[in-house]
């Protein structure tokens, strides 16, 4: 594989532009996507980084063809990935779907944006549900919850691995700060990283010549009978299970002696980290936990936190009104801690808004 | 460096989003840790622009800020949209080339500060200045970069305008110098107010 | 060599045979033709066959060449994301007129207008048949479904859909867009290899409607299902070539 740098480079960029050098690190072959904000970058990028370096590209009629144009291009062999949000993160749902169904190592960065509806441009965490969940089936995929631009960088060359490796859709989760914003961030090869770049293959268009020398392929998702689909299901779901141990990630800060855990995830982590070590620094016991992984999700270690702990309570924050709440619950089920959450739904939260309500729920 | 927090409001074309790019880019040059949110909502069609900016020494938290250290508002709209991001620490700036009612300023501020910007630019270098005076401006309120980086910055940003017209270079420097200066001197009236 | 020729295609996948399209359905009609294509132009090998969701469904295990499932309307983007990652191979895309007109038309005018390297084959048999016959872009005006039970009103319905004229419209000098019909089956095959031979030369989207029979849902026998395709159909649907790239279209 071409190497994309010379060597370890520094850089002050957005974190769409992060997005395509890691794709471009990965050994990403070719983007489909459609216009939507804020993404829209991660294309703009790409269309004038990929001719150098012999990537394609396709501008698709809407985000159900470059959902499925990822899909058909995966299947013949190719690290293939698209980006969107909002109105089209929805629309994609039905090749994720599909994704899931076919077990296509399908990429996807999805850059949150306020919602229902068009929403706003702007930002939020309400593509939660819908990127965990979406879609007709049992969610089977992976969502990485990044936090800086650093981890854009990091997790798109992930993700890549991920979806390879276990043949699972797989996603990145950013929002529209996270796309928008300029931070520094260090990007290298990720050889050099000694980070093992998994093989892309066909899963159609094999060498050979049928009948002589290979069985042609009949790849399928939709079954004649309800137990054939049961068998299936029942199949990938223990897949899924038995691989999500090695695939979960998460983030634990001073949860020892914490009164109060703060749970949060993505961008807001961030604010809830700050919020933790001025509380700390005030003598207030709080501690800090962040589920990387959103699926699969850190629910043993998440448990093994508030056991520890011995904490009262659990405050959830999100820029969303509940989602990241009744992921947690669903995977905590049985916890008798106290549930607080701070919910604002599609704007920004600071440290200020984390600190003023653990207070108050002290 | 503390954390400091800057907000830049003008009009589309006053190169508000500019300037805070080179700004922040000045500073990341210097090491120093920088975030940069340009506006992006649909307000950028027509609308007030806005630029976030943060700098520091320590890794930047949460990316939004509420409360600003420095407002700059280059316009009466800009006023108009920024005066929430003031409070009892903040130093809002606002320009005296255009007309503010008194009751459109925010209800908390350290200090109303009004330079006249655009007058200058207008009168002693060039219209198109304007917002590299602005740039010196807060370099003279905050020193979130030195002198020397914002140069630097601006001669990698603008290098291909310069190398047309090395005249450019002179002007763009000397409005950099004269922003500063305001700001410094606004400041120092402060303290003479004050006292 | 003495050989008696097999009555099936080679390409044709055994296991899968008999085929499950009900009596008197032109699907089987269509993929013989296909089948046969595919031997003489010798292509088993590269080609990627994709099936919409429908009754064109049922071919999906039909051929021994490499072939996927996809959803109701989005064979036309799967297909067109495979030969933009592997130009070499041979996409051959199997819809029916739902999944081409109505759910997927966005996907197929726009892989028609971008020159997609791509052979799409479109059975038209003017009704949704896999959901139980109801009606389609392609119902003619008085046709009874079970969504115009009183037969097609185009007052409030509008008329059938011509694909064929309006891709050709929209289409470059390099494409290739054709209607046939189950009832001339030299002809078939021929737009069928130009469609194939279109896109193998690089010259860019091929396109062919087939008119197609429904006798279970239109509750036709078998005369009656000739009459159908052939009197009221053809009539409305001409059948020939509307652009191609091999000399004069063959009307």
């Amino acid at each position: 594989m071409a190497r994309i740098m010379e060597e370890t480079r520094k850089a002050f960029i957005t974190g769409n532009e992060a997005v395509t050098w890691g794709a471009l690190a990965a050994g990403a072959e070719i983007m489909f996507g459609y216009p939507i904000t804020p993404q829209n970058e991660v294309m703009h990028y790409w269309t004038r980084l990929a001719p150098q370096y012999g990537k394609g590209f396709l501008q698709t009629e809407d985000e159900l063809s470059a959902g499925f144009t990822v899909c058909g291009s995966v299947q013949s062999g190719k690290k293939a990935f698209t980006a969107t949000a909002g109105p089209g993160n929805v629309l994609m749902q039905e090749p994720f779907g599909m994704a899931e169904a076919m077990r296509l190592p399908l990429f996807a960065v999805i850059q949150q944006r306020g919602g229902p509806s068009s929403g706003t441009v702007v930002y939020s965490q309400q593509e939660v549900t819908l990127t965990t969940f979406g879609g007709n089936g049992e969610g089977h995929r992976i969502v990485y919850s990044t936090a800086s631009h650093q981890e854009i960088y990091d997790y798109t060359i992930k993700g890549f691995n991920t979806a390879w490796k276990y043949r699972f859709p797989t996603f990145l989760l950013g929002d529209g700060y996270q796309a928008k914003m300029r931070e520094p961030l260090e990007m290298y090869n990720p050889e050099d990283r000694g980070i093992e770049m998994i093989d892309t293959y066909p899963l159609i268009g094999l060498p050979g010549h049928i009948g002589e020398n290979r069985e042609p392929q009949h790849l399928c998702n939709i079954y004649s009978l309800e137990e054939e689909l049961y068998e299936v299901v029942m199949r990938v779901s223990a897949e899924y299970e038995a691989i999500s141990p090695e695939l979960v990630e998460y983030e634990e800060k001073e949860c020892e002696d914490a009164d109060i855990i703060v749970l949060s995830h993505g961008v807001v982590s961030r604010a809830a980290d700050d919020a933790v070590k001025e509380l700390r620094a005030q003598g207030i016991k709080a501690g800090y936990f962040r589920p990387i992984t959103l699926r699969p999700y850190p629910q043993k270690q998440l448990r093994e936190a508030i056991a520890k702990s011995g904490a009262k309570k659990l405050l959830i924050a999100e820029s969303a009104y509940g989602q990241l709440d009744r992921l947690t619950k669903q995977e905590i089920y049985g916890e008798t801690i106290k549930i607080e959450n701070l919910f604002m739904p599609g704007v920004g939260i600071i440290d200020y808004d984390i600190i003023s309500k653990v207070k108050s729920s002290l | 460096m503390s954390l400091i927090k800057i907000a830049l409001a003008g009009e589309g074309g006053q190169g508000v989003q500019s300037i805070a790019e080179i700004l922040a880019e000045a500073a990341y040059n210097e090491n120093k840790q920088t975030i940069y949110i340009p506006n992006f909502g649909l307000e950028q069609r027509g609308g007030v622009s806005i630029a976030f900016i943060q700098f520091s020494d320590k890794r930047i938290g949460a990316p939004k800020f509420n409360k600003a250290d420095v407002v700059i508002a280059l316009s009466e709209r800009a006023v108009e949209r920024t005066t929430i991001y003031s409070d009892k620490n903040t130093l809002f700036v606002y320009d005296t080339g255009f007309k503010v009612e008194a009751e459109m300023l925010p209800q908390e501020a350290k200090k109303i500060i009004g330079i006249a910007a655009i007058d200058t630019a207008n009168q002693k270098l060039h219209p198109r200045v304007f917002n590299i005076i602005i740039m010196g401006a807060v370099i003279g309120l905050t020193n979130v970069v030195s002198f020397e980086a914002a140069k630097a910055a601006l001669e990698h940003k603008l290098a291909y305008k310069f190398e047309k017209n090395p005249d450019l270079r002179d002007l763009n420097f000397r409005a950099l110098e004269i922003g500063k200066k305001m700001a410094e001197e606004s400041l120092k009236e402060g303290v003479a107010n004050n006292a | 060599m003495g050989m008696i020729a097999p009555v099936t295609p080679k390409s044709w996948y055994l296991p899968s045979k008999p085929h499950k399209f009900c009596p008197g359905c032109g699907h089987g009609i269509v993929l013989k033709a296909l089948g046969e294509t595919i031997d003489e132009l010798e292509i088993q090998d590269k080609v990627v066959f994709g099936c919409d969701i429908g009754c064109s469904l049922l071919a999906w295990n039909f051929f021994a060449c490499d072939s996927t499932q996809t959803h109701h309307g989005r064979t036309t983007p799967v297909m067109v994301g495979i030969k933009r990652s592997r130009p070499e191979l041979v996409t051959i895309g199997y819809m029916g007129d739902g999944g081409g007109y109505s759910i997927g038309s966005q996907h197929l005018l726009n892989a028609a207008v971008r020159n997609e390297k791509v052979s799409l084959i479109l059975v038209n048999n003017t009704n949704y048949g896999m959901t139980g016959g109801q009606m389609a872009p392609t119902t003619l005006p008085g046709q009874k479904t079970e969504t115009s039970p009183f037969g097609r009103d185009p007052e409030l319905t509008g008329y059938p859909t011509k694909g064929p004229e309006f891709l050709a419209e929209l289409t470059s000098d390099k494409a290739y867009v054709a209607r046939a019909t189950v009832a001339k089956y030299k002809q078939l095959k021929r737009f069928l290899r130009n469609a194939l031979r279109n896109q193998m030369e690089g010259n860019g989207f091929s396109f062919v409607e087939v008119l197609s029979t429904c006798p279970t849902n239109w509750r036709t026998n078998a005369q009656q299902t000739w009459n159908f395709l052939e009197e009221e159909m053809e009539p409305y649907f001409p059948v020939g070539e509307l652009k191609s790239p091999f000399g004069k279209g063959d009307k």
